[in-house]
């Protein structure tokens, strides 16, 4: 859940890029990285292992401007990808207050995305969270490459609740801002409600 | 939602960081900082601006969240306290009141047992202040969310963010 400090006027939230593993979750924080200018993003902070295979999470604080006197801060994690790091996925889903679910587009790994949506879903439940009450987004990622299947058949495997989506290419950025700043309005929405 | 929403406030805040202001020089400890179990940081005092305090808030939660993990399956509620020995310096971290970290970054000029002794007295006084805060912000909460500063933004307001 965000945390809202009057002494400094800062409102902090917490945003993670769930998905299979190799779907583009910790190469979409790189892009978006790369692209910040350097007063607005801290140090970004991978916990891979030697062949960069993420191994606990990836990190990565931007700050977006001010809102009615207020700095908004994110905190963009996200989470190993791999089937066998599950104990670890669950601990960083704590406290999020939205979720980036990166799904693959290739036709071979459309298993390993369901399996992977199940697993958010489960392991959300097991902190208290609904996915349908969440600000959620999902993004069909790899769109360059040429044996992906059509963002209809992934809707309908992958967004059955009709989210916002957006087709990318988190190695040339294609799709990576439009995802984050829709997830980040969602959560300011779900703010503004008072939730 | 699982949690209730972090809300800190001016005057509890100067209380905080009473409290720690005082452990820093009683333990004769470099830095200290309290940070949510969630990874954002809630204050810090001593050279702070010698730190990547983000970092440091985002890694020591992840390390509690880890730990925490680690001891459920030994059947353990959590380790309520972590020690990292350095060759100059050494960090210690403790959970306070059940939700947040305190983390104290010391050398040898004070000592891990200085340190521990201090902790403990000042966990029990940032434990209350805590728990007011908890009530304060659920009667805030029950009253309605006017004073929230985000209860009256507009679309235009999130959209010149990314402007």
């Amino acid at each position: 859940m965000s945390f809202i400090n009057y002494a400094s006027r800062e409102i902090n939230c917490k945003i993670v890029y769930y998905g299979p593993g190799l779907c583009g979750k910790t190469t979409n924080l790189q892009f978006v990285y790369q692209k910040t200018a350097p007063d607005a993003k801290g140090k970004m902070i991978s916990l891979a292992t030697e062949t960069e295979r993420t191994l606990f999470f990836d990190f990565l604080p931007l700050s977006l401007g001010e809102i009615r006197g207020f700095k908004t801060r994110f905190h963009l994690y996200t989470v190993p990808g791999q089937v066998f790091y599950d104990a670890s996925r669950k601990l960083i889903l704590k406290g999020v207050d939205g979720v980036v679910f990166v799904a693959d587009s290739q036709e071979e790994r459309i298993d390993a995305n369901i399996e992977s949506l199940e697993n958010l879903r489960i392991n959300l439940k097991e902190q208290g969270y609904d996915l349908d009450k969440l600000p959620y987004i999902v993004q069909y990622n790899k769109r360059d490459l040429p044996n992906v299947m059509s963002v209809e058949e992934l809707r309908r495997e992958l967004n059955p609740t009709n989210v916002p989506e957006f087709e990318a290419c988190a190695t040339t950025g294609e799709g990576v801002f439009e995802t984050l700043k829709a997830v980040a309005k969602l959560i300011l929405i779900d703010l503004k409600k008072g939730k | 939602m699982s949690n209730p929403q972090l809300v800190m406030y001016d005057e509890e805040f100067q209380e905080i960081n009473d409290v720690i202001g005082r452990l820093l020089k009683e333990a004769n400890a470099k830095v200290i900082f309290l940070v949510d179990k969630n990874g954002q940081l809630i204050s810090g005092v001593g050279e702070t601006e010698r730190f990547d305090t983000t970092s440091l808030a985002s890694l020591t939660a992840g390390n509690i969240a880890a730990t925490g993990g680690l001891a459920k399956l030994i059947g353990e509620k959590e380790f309520s306290i972590l020690f990292h020995e350095g060759e100059k310096d050494n960090l210690h971290i403790s959970i306070v009141g059940g939700r947040v970290i305190l983390v104290v970054l010391f050398d040898n000029r004070s000592s891990l047992g200085l340190v521990r002794l201090r902790v403990k007295k000042s966990s029990e006084e940032l434990s209350t202040i805590f728990e007011k805060l908890m009530k304060k912000s659920e009667e805030r909460e029950k009253r309605g969310s006017s004073e929230f500063p985000f209860a009256e933004i507009t679309d235009d307001d999130i959209d010149n963010l990314f402007s």
